[in-house]
């Protein structure tokens, strides 16, 4: 269920802008802010909330990578495989983390703490490989600092 | 470059607070271009600096600006933040430590543009820079130089940080523009050109963070000034993002007409560990790809496009000698197919087909007229498709075929990839 605050939210963006519309998508992201992802349910509520249809949200959420259509793992594991990445080590990062949680890309790990994605470029090609957790950057990744960051993770 | 002028606050501790960047001499320009210009003064002011937008297209920002018709408002500016090409990272560093200086680029440029409301698109992924955006709108608002009555000259400006959810198709201006609209980002038919009809079908301009980045600095120091650096039709710094097989990976600023062994050599400290270089991709992953022998051309517009390749967004990706074209051309190919918006034809279906076909010659089940049939499938995509972005998929494809097509025959006749893994 939205929360009554994320529903006030929403109202307060739609008169943000020239056109309620463009509330959307902050919209969405505020819904997944709350569960993780965006159920079938949560979209109907985002639609109701927008006075927009069911079918046009869920178009809208489908169309872009960062709304997950089903459930995730506390940890959201992105690694970048585009070209610079790949050219210094994203394969062997991707492998690696494979391995440590025991799980292919696309998978959740059983305890629901990891879920391991590939993605595409995420601008930080000077500082390859790397990949993003939720919403943090870690950078000039090494198979040693993946071990490292993955204690920290299991640690909070 | 001896000083920089774009990069001049980054590294500077807390660059993202409005008190530092006033210390340091910012919002001087903003006050400036309020008092001494009104608004046709300052589009020609631009339009004499020779600015041309950084975001890959080079097109002279003052003569965009310029598009804009007469007597209708309400008009938008968007700033296009966001950056998403493969081996772009430039405006992320302006974004996250010089948030300010943006921000006073984009309130000259709606002031020149009279605009009274703008919106920065940032991709959905930057949450460090969305969060110093929305803290320096604040605390510019609290200094009056955003909101009403900017600095007592009357003039009202609204600043919207708006916030992208992943699709690379966004930073295509129109696409951005549907997305802004709260749809799937597909792009829309041109013309109607933005300038004349854009975001709410009113006339809207959208530039690049860079672009917008270097007004502040034309209106202070003037056209001359500016047009005394780099050459005579790319003028002005640039910043370039260098990524690879070199050992100080980076933005790096330097004036439009520096040679790229320059910024390989005395920037990014040389090939990676020594080394020799391969290919070079000198303006982001849809630029074609440039052989050793080209390592003298200088980085501006015109000599990349006399090497047949572009200065693109400015991001340089050195591929060193052992790895895999093929592979590396591969992985671009499924970056275009993933990204591709699905709205035509000739893109979706296309770069589909070129991903099987340089995934299956990778894995060594490729046949010989493989290596044509790609070309002719560049050849249906490009200029038929509905945007830049299936012409965008082809540079990788046809520029390594050009190049190293003896490579794409090893995969074919030896049934599988000759490179070890790569990194």
């Amino acid at each position: 269920m939205l929360s009554d605050k994320a529903r006030a939210e929403i109202q307060q963006l739609k008169a943000r802008y020239p056109h309620p519309n463009s509330a959307l998508l902050p919209a969405l992201a505020l819904a997944q802010e709350e569960t993780g992802w965006l159920s079938p349910e949560a979209l109907e509520e985002v639609a109701e909330a927008m006075g927009l249809s069911p079918a046009q949200v869920g178009s809208v959420a489908s169309f872009y990578t960062m709304f997950n259509r089903r459930p995730v793992g506390r940890y959201l594991v992105q690694v970048c495989t585009n070209i610079s990445c790949s050219l210094l080590g994203a394969e062997h990062i991707v492998e690696h983390l494979k391995r440590r949680l025991g799980i292919e890309v696309g998978q959740t790990t059983s305890d629901g703490l990891f879920t391991l994605v590939e993605v595409e470029c995420l601008g930080s090609c000077g500082t390859a490989p790397m990949m993003q957790v939720n919403d943090v950057y870690y950078e000039n990744l090494t198979e040693e600092r993946v071990d490292q960051i993955l204690e920290e993770l299991r640690r909070q | 470059m001896a000083e920089p002028i774009l990069l001049r606050n980054v590294g500077v501790p807390n660059s993202h607070e409005i008190d530092v960047y006033v210390e340091r001499g910012g919002y001087k320009a903003l006050p400036k271009a309020l008092k001494e210009f009104k608004p046709p003064e300052l589009v020609d002011l631009v339009k004499r600096s020779g600015l041309r937008g950084r975001g890959g297209a080079g097109f002279p920002a003052g003569v965009k600006w310029g598009f804009l018709p007469k007597g209708v408002y309400p008009r938008y500016l968007v700033c296009n933040a966001d950056e998403g090409e493969p081996g772009t990272f430039k405006d992320r560093v302006l974004i996250e430590h010089d948030p300010h200086g943006l921000i006073e680029g984009i309130a000259i440029s709606c002031y020149a543009c009279e605009a009274s409301k703008a919106f920065i698109y940032i991709r959905g992924e930057y949450e460090t820079g969305a969060q110093r955006l929305d803290h320096a709108v604040q605390q510019a608002c609290q200094r009056g130089f955003l909101g009403k009555n900017i600095q007592g000259s009357g003039y009202d400006l609204d600043v919207i940080v708006h916030r992208g959810a992943g699709a690379y198709i966004c930073g295509e201006e129109t696409g951005l523009l549907t997305s802004l609209e709260g749809g799937r980002g597909h792009p829309k038919l041109k013309p109607p050109f933005p300038a004349s009809e854009g975001l709410y079908r009113k006339p809207t301009i959208i530039n690049n963070v860079e672009t917008l980045f270097n007004v502040p600095f034309i209106v202070e120091r003037g056209a001359e000034w500016y047009t005394s650096m780099g050459t005579e039709k790319s003028p002005g710094p640039k910043l370039f993002c260098i990524s690879g097989h070199v050992n100080r990976p980076g933005v790096y600023e330097l004036p439009l007409g520096t040679p790229l062994r320059t910024l390989i050599d005395d920037y990014a400290g040389g090939p990676l560990d020594g080394r020799p270089i391969k290919a070079v991709i000198p303006g982001g992953s849809s630029t074609p790809m440039i052989t050793p022998e080209h390592l003298d051309v200088t980085l501006d517009y015109e000599a990349l496009a006399g090497a047949g390749t572009m200065l693109g967004s400015g991001a340089v990706i050195v591929i060193g000698e052992g790895t895999c074209i093929v592979r590396a051309v591969e992985r671009l190919a499924e970056f275009y197919r993933h990204e591709s918006c699905g709205k035509c034809i000739p893109c979706r279906e296309g770069t589909d087909w070129l991903w099987k076909i340089l995934h299956r010659i990778e894995q060594g089940n490729g046949r010989e007229e493989d290596i044509d049939l790609l070309l002719d499938i560049c050849d249906n995509i490009g200029g038929k498709s509905f945007c830049p972005l299936g012409d965008a998929a082809l540079g990788p494809v046809m520029s390594s075929i050009k190049h190293f097509r003896e490579e794409y025959l090893q995969h074919v006749r030896g049934h599988g990839c000759p490179f070890a893994a790569q990194g």
